[in-house]
């Protein structure tokens, strides 16, 4: 079964309001912002914006039908429920969820992921309940009066902070993606996924993180001349360790103890984790109990066997810690269709682990020609993005990509490009261009070009 | 110390605005603590077997310990278990892995899945030992122990390459 069932287009987007006889001219105004920019629909941006150049009543094109007379509902009539301690999404909502992928069932299933739901979300912020998880052994309930962290070896003075302790330091804030190497595999896979779009590139998330500049702590603790790397380990019950090298831990690491405003959820690793700006997911270790300065990396398996990335030549490539620069159109792909023809707005997200996204490139006729879209503002160094472009879909089959460059001028490859490069089965790092394939019918599926 | 430069830029600024004090940039909550007092979190064992506990193994003494602790999962021979292989010809320890001490470190941290930190540190150079024999790369009697384990070299000792670099 699909685990994701497919919603309808959002009716926002689909209502066609009453052409009234008033509308026609704004509507022969609005015909000039209707300009084709690329093939295959592509329109220009003040196809929805520009004051009183766009459309009235927002979209003119298709049928218009009566909306007939308003009725005032039982909730407009009687009082409604009280506050409460932590506020709910609406029970309209709770199909909204993340979607658990456990490879071993029944055996280990704490070894286990669950994707964020991509294209029911808008703006660049996962809610903190639907971030993406990715667990070797489940979730620890850790009691947060117990936890500490450790930060020793090749320090002139080994020192342990209780999370209170921490929680006391000065802070800082930033809006940061996450995102796992092994997120998009299914790009790497023989045949197009038939999963929807969450499934294929929802090992990603955003959320603005908080907490103390390793740095600081650093300088407390005093490396050493011999310290190069610090192996950082988690309090789960697969103590996950990875090296990391110590300019990063110096440049702009954080020990994250809030997550868009509130403590870190358990599955994001309360009461503290290590925060890598850019770096894959893996590394920014959860649970954070202990820091490690050393001469050299560990070779743990989660940097030698996993996380390494098998080339065509036959070497593997170790420490390949940033995410490639990427996007991914979640409004319309697999799993979230099209009802009938006209005007959309094509949205999604776009990152890069090297800074900012500096262009995203649209193209609704397989990559024959392509478009600038609109990059939501503000476009933050190492965080998601949201583009968007209008788009007049004529019903017919429609190819769908997007391509983003980053400010140190790296452009997401195509998906050939990118096998090229590695093995066959090499799952890691895949930031290939997506295509979504649009059937007449209005269904979505995930193609290759 | 290698730090980047621009990072000794911002600390010799700050070091300018507040002192020569190291933690003057925080409120210099830690405690102290001892390497000893560490010791049961320290777990980590390097390549050049730096983390190794004393004791050893052999794969003899550690067959019937897999076939009662791991071969449930990982298939008696460690190539058809429900949770993936360990030996084969598919991308495995045997194959794959650059270090034998990766194994040592992992099976400590991680293994068996439902009660990882239950085996002894004998039991581990056995199972170490054993994962290693199903692979072909130690005798059945071999013994492995701190100084034996780092000197075993992978068939892929020389596959990977780092693709770390600062910017
Ligand atoms: C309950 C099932 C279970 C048992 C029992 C178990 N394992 Fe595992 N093992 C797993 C799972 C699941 C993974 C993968 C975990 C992950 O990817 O996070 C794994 C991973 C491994 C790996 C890493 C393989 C690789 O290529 O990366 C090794 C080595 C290993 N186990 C050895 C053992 C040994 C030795 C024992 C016995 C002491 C054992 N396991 C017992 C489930 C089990």
């Amino acid at each position: 079964m699909d685990p994701c069932p497919r919603p309808a287009w959002p009716t926002l987007l689909t209502q066609r309001p009453r052409l009234k006889p008033s509308d026609a001219v704004g509507y022969h105004a609005a015909m000039r912002d209707l300009t084709a920019v690329a093939g295959g629909g592509l329109l220009h941006r003040r196809a929805f914006l520009g004051g009183a150049l766009a459309i009235p009543g927002g979209l003119v094109l298709g049928s218009a039908a009566l909306a007939g007379p308003l009725v005032d509902p039982v909730w407009s009539h009687r009082p409604g429920a009280l506050p409460r301690g932590y506020g709910m999404p609406s029970p309209a909502e709770g199909h909204v969820a993340r979607i658990p992928f456990t490879p071993f069932p029944g055996i280990a299933p704490g070894a286990a992921a669950s994707f964020s739901p991509l294209s029911r979300l808008r703006g660049r912020i996962t809610p903190n309940g639907l971030h993406f998880e990715r667990h070797h052994s489940g979730v620890p309930a850790i009691d947060p009066g117990k936890h500490v962290l450790a930060i020793h070896g090749r320090v002139k003075r080994p020192l342990s902070f209780r999370v209170e302790d921490l929680l006391r330091y000065p802070t800082v804030t930033r809006q940061l993606f996450l995102e796992c190497a092994g997120n998009s595999l299914l790009q790497a896979a023989p045949e197009p996924s038939e999963k929807p779009c969450a499934v294929i590139h929802g090992l990603v998330s955003c959320s603005e993180w908080t907490g103390v500049p390793l740095s600081v702590l650093l300088d407390e603790v005093g490396p050493t001349e011999e310290a190069h790397w610090a192996i950082a380990e988690g309090a789960d019950a697969a103590r996950m360790n990875r090296s990391v090298p110590m300019e990063k831990l110096f440049d702009d690491a954080l020990i994250a103890l809030y997550q868009n405003g509130e403590r870190l959820r358990p599955e994001q690793g309360y009461p503290l984790r290590l925060l890598l700006p850019g770096w894959e997911g893996n590394t920014s270790v959860k649970w954070l109990r202990r820091l490690e300065l050393a001469p050299g990396p560990v070779h743990s398996r989660e940097e030698t066997a996993r996380y390494s990335d098998r080339l065509a030549d036959g070497k593997a490539l170790q420490f390949t810690f940033e995410m490639g620069v990427k996007s991914v159109i979640t409004h319309p792909s697999a799993g979230l269709d099209l009802s009938g023809s006209g005007l959309y707005e094509l949205s999604g997200i776009c990152w890069s682990g090297a800074g900012r996204v500096r262009r995203v490139e649209v193209s609704a006729d397989g990559g024959a020609s392509w478009a600038d879209a609109e990059l939501e503002a503000p476009v933050l160094s190492r965080c998601l993005a949201r583009f968007r472009i209008p788009w007049h879909w004529q019903g017919g089959p429609a190819l769908l990509l997007s391509r983003a460059t980053d400010e140190t001028g790296a452009t997401q490859p195509s998906r050939d490009v990118w096998l090229e490069r590695y093995a066959p089965a090499q799952i890691y790092h895949c930031n290939a261009i997506q295509a979504w394939q649009v059937e007449p019918s209005g269904r979505v599926r995930a193609a290759f070009t | 110390m290698r730090r980047p430069a621009h990072l000794a830029a911002f600390l010799l600024i700050v070091g300018c605005a507040t002192g020569s004090d190291p933690a003057a940039r925080g409120p210099a909550l830690g405690t102290d603590i001892d390497e000893a007092d560490l010791a049961v979190w320290n777990i980590d064992v390097r390549p050049d077997g730096v983390g190794l506990p004393p004791g050893s193994g052999s794969a003899a003494e550690g067959e019937p310990l897999y076939a009662q602790r791991c071969a449930h999962c990982h298939g008696i021979d460690g190539t058809d278990g429900p949770a993936g292989p360990l030996a084969g010809e598919d991308v495995t320890v045997g194959t794959f892995w650059p270090y034998a001490t990766t194994l040592f470190d992992y099976l400590r941290r991680a293994m068996p899945y439902e009660a990882p930190g239950s085996l002894t540190d004998d039991e581990l150079y056995a199972l170490t030992a054993h994962v290693l024999h199903l692979n072909g790369i130690v005798g059945r009697t071999a013994r492995l122990d701190r100084t034996t384990l780092p000197a075993v070299v992978m068939p892929n000792r020389q596959g990977f390459r780092s693709d770390w670099k600062p910017r």
